[in-house]
């Protein structure tokens, strides 16, 4: 096992204590193939047990772990250290409340994600089996059921930085999940949310949803697709 | 902070969101506490899918899903629990469908099935002989994810309330009766103290007692270690899985259903061993058999590239194949390993993934104390966390997943009726400081000046774990386990944490959890050293044979004044008598 030195710079913050961020500097050894959240854990683990951050499956599905990474969003657990060069620059993802360290708020995250009813609408009785959907309906919305709610999206929105009544990417992309199943029947009163001035028209098409997901959906298209359907519906 | 809520529900993985769902749509007030954010729980990483004797593309029959249930878990399986998990896993993915879940389809629209290990039809040709069947409903390799999304999103349609964050530290147990829980609020560090009449436990395993695991960080028993604690017993712990397929070194998961869509094991010669081990089912014989013939080519010197691990051929399968059945897996081959699965093999070695044993529960998630089938009233456990048994000694793919919903669904509709019932007796007063031992052993930790390190004492357990309680398993590592493990202990007991603040004490938090997964890892220790014999999960290689005479019962491990003290509980055999288990 072959192990470098690594020089991470962590913004640190405790409100019980800090009136202010600042940066945490600690050297750790890891090896190349380790992922960012491993140098986390070894400072953690070994040098500072006060250094706080969320993590949990480690291999990029919880979506715990979104953090600004030398500048972009990206999930520690799913970037390897050998892709940075130098120091690593580890801070709390933008647009929310730090609470410690690389801890957000996530709450009101989640409620702009509960404010698209993110949930299956079909009040007809079902059949006793399943309800029949073609793959090629199936396919309409596979890329937007990969979200796992990780936040990387919409806190590297410049619309959103500077409007936090933006409902954002993420809550975009789980309402185009079924708002284009075929099995669904909440798409109209879902439009409408997303038509009101908190939603869809806020996006400029920056793209920095799209690069910063970690599951590679298309944010960006999604978005596009909705603001076509209700452009489609004025006709 | 008190609260007074009729159900509890600890843990908002599969098993506690249908629960949930199902208290909910009954009326009875219920609140789901987490320690992280529901959407995080480790449900969300299953893969490859999950079964049903459907029979959408070829004859099934759930009698045959509950045969390969059974024989998977060497007939260590309770088979009345069994058939109910068969029975039920078939409305249950209606259910699911019913509530948007975006299962893969054929072409005509149905619900499309994979293969999975061990899950077979007897062979039309010769009916002596077993072949795969196409059985596991699947959303690509996301199926878990979409599991726990499709029942977060009913719970928010449902109105279920959630206390996101929560950590639970304890039970309340006054009179033989379940009372509530102790849980942190870990943004704040307050102790709230929740009075409930019925409390689920459905906090998922603890693969995190191991080095190598598919397991998320956040998988350290609590649930089981907790009520241990209390007096419920730790059941079958020595039966551990170690799944086939995980990236070498790393631990990480590559799902089965790379197999299922027909990808290679090959060894450093370019052989497919499996041929030689399971004949008939191959690549797709239960995981047990899969990772011990790894271990046997790699002690042979058939490893790959003369090292200590094998390969996982896809490149065979195509790119068309790959981009539409198994996306996630091949993305973790190129973030993690810098290989392109197209063109590279990929090394693999077992790794920790499922606990069959943990809280003994009947077939509605009612948790018992003894083999007289003793309750411990208003408490339930169901999921990974709790052992039915439907598992046995070893578990068959995708069967997790069914466990965790129906037994999740038995759990929520027992506890409503339970809730009901209790309206008559009124509810179990609270013990007078139900918080104080919480709060004692917090206090403990943070004044802790012994200058022991967790992560030390941790990264030494899980090293001794993955060496000496591993694939294989014998008699002298076994005792040296033990002995590491109960120094371990007494070195735990001289723990120091940095963290002194109260908002987010993670470092105090990951020391109660590591305390949790010690008195696991000693369990499991001591159960696999008693149980002389191999069966599913558990190789021994001083006694390599079965031996159903002295062995075919269950292990209950107690937590008492004087250690650890197993006792056995008989197997409930309805239907298939033991045979040996060949493939």
């Amino acid at each position: 096992m072959v192990l470098h030195a690594r020089h991470l710079k962590i913004k640190r913050f405790n409100p019980e204590k800090d009136t202010k961020p600042w940066w945490g500097e600690y050297d750790v050894e890891v090896q190349p193939t380790d992922r960012v959240l491993d140098a986390l854990h070894e400072v953690k683990w070994h040098h500072d047990g006060s250094l706080t951050l969320r993590r949990s499956c480690a291999h990029g599905i919880c979506g715990s772990d979104a953090m600004r990474i030398n500048g972009h969003n990206a999930l520690a657990c799913k970037v390897l250290v050998k892709e940075y060069k130098g120091t690593i620059t580890i801070e709390p993802l933008l647009g929310f409340k730090v609470l410690k360290d690389l801890i957000v708020d996530m709450d009101p995250f989640f409620a702009k994600y509960r404010s698209v009813m993110p949930y299956f609408v079909n009040d007809e009785a079902p059949p006793e089996r399943e309800r029949l959907q073609l793959p090629e309906q199936r396919d309409r919305f596979d890329d937007t059921t990969k979200c796992i709610l990780c936040a990387a999206c919409t806190t590297s929105c410049p619309v959103f930085w500077s409007d936090t009544e933006y409902v954002g990417p993420a809550a975009i992309v789980q309402a185009h999940r079924f708002i284009f199943d075929s099995r669904d029947q909440g798409k109209e009163q879902r439009l409408e949310i997303l038509n009101e001035k908190s939603g869809v028209w806020k996006c400029r098409t920056i793209f920095n949803c799209t690069e910063a997901c970690p599951r590679g959906i298309e944010v960006t298209r999604a978005i596009g697709e909705v603001k076509q359907e209700l452009l489609l519906r004025r006709f | 902070m008190i609260h007074t809520i009729d159900a509890l529900v600890v843990g908002a993985g599969g098993a506690g969101l249908y629960a949930a769902l199902e208290l909910s749509k009954r009326g009875v007030p219920v609140a789901v506490l987490s320690k992280m954010y529901p959407t995080r729980s480790h449900t969300g990483t299953a893969q490859g899918g999950i079964c049903a004797a459907l029979g959408n593309l070829e004859e099934d029959h759930w009698e045959w899903h509950m045969f390969d249930t059974i024989k998977g878990g060497d007939y260590l399986v309770d088979q009345d629990a069994a058939e109910i998990l068969a029975r039920e896993a078939i409305t249950t993915i209606y259910e699911l469908e019913h509530m948007g879940l975006p299962f893969n389809r054929t072409p005509d629209g149905r619900l499309d099935q994979r293969f999975f290990g061990g899950h077979t039809r007897p062979d039309p040709q010769d009916p002596a002989k077993r072949i795969p069947v196409h059985r596991a409903c699947y959303a690509a390799d996301r199926t878990g994810h979409m599991i726990l999304q499709t029942l977060y999103q009913q719970c928010i349609k449902h109105a279920v309330n959630f206390y996101n964050e929560f950590h639970v530290l304890d039970l309340i147990v006054k009179d033989g009766v379940c009372a509530g829980v102790v849980a942190v609020e870990v943004r704040t560090g307050e102790l709230h103290r929740f009075h409930a009449k019925a409390v689920l436990f459905a906090t998922g395993g603890f693969g995190k007692i191991f080095s190598v695991t598919s397991n998320a960080h956040s998988l350290t028993g609590d649930g089981v270690a907790i009520a241990y604690r209390r007096g419920v017993p730790m059941m079958d712990m020595e039966f551990f899985q170690f799944h086939p397929t995980g990236i070498y070194q790393k631990g990480i998961l590559l799902s089965e259903a790379a197999r299922s869509e027909g990808a290679y094991l090959v060894n450093g010669k370019g052989e497919r061993f499996m041929e030689r081990y399971a004949p008939q089912l191959k690549e797709l014989a239960p995981r047990d058999m899969i990772s011990r013939s790894i271990v046997q080519e790699i002690r042979a010197g058939r490893g790959g590239d003369g090292k200590d691990y094998v390969f996982l051929d896809v490149r065979h399968l195509g790119k068309a194949v790959i981009d539409a059945k198994l996306p996630d897996i091949m993305d973790f081959v190129r973030v993690y390993m810098s290989r392109d699965p197209l063109t590279d093999l990929i090394p693999i070695e077992p790794t920790a993934h499922y606990a069959m044993g943990g809280i003994p529960t009947d077939n509605d998630a009612r948790v018992i104390l003894d083999s007289q089938r003793t309750p411990l009233h208003g408490f339930y456990a169901a999921g990974e966390c709790a052992c039915v048994s439907v598992h046995g000694a070893n578990r068959l793919g995708t069967n997790s997943l069914v466990d965790i919903l129906v037994f999740g669904r038995r759990a929520g509709i027992d506890m409503a009726r339970y809730c009901a019932d209790r309206d008559g007796v009124g509810w179990t007063e609270l013990p007078a400081h139900p918080e104080d031992d919480t709060r004692g052993a917090i206090t403990r930790i943070v004044n802790g000046q012994g200058g022991e390190n967790a992560g030390n004492i941790r990264k030494q357990m899980q090293t001794e774990m993955t060496q000496k309680c591993g694939v294989f398993r014998g008699k002298d590592d076994l005792r040296s386990a033990r002995d590491t493990i109960s120094e371990l202990k007494e070195r735990y007991d001289r723990l120091s944490i940095q963290d002194k603040s109260k908002g987010f004490n993670t470092d105090l938090l990951e020391a109660m959890e590591l305390g949790w997964l010690l008195d696991i890892a000693e369990t499991t220790v001591l159960g696999a050293l008693a149980r002389e014999e191999s069966r599913g999960g558990h190789a021994r290689e001083d006694f390599p044979k079965r031996d159903d005479a002295h062995w075919l019962k269950h292990t209950l491990a107690y937590h008492t004044e004087d250690g650890v003290v197993l006792q056995y509980k008989p197997v409930t055999i309805t239907t298939y008598e033991p045979q040996e288990r060949k493939y």
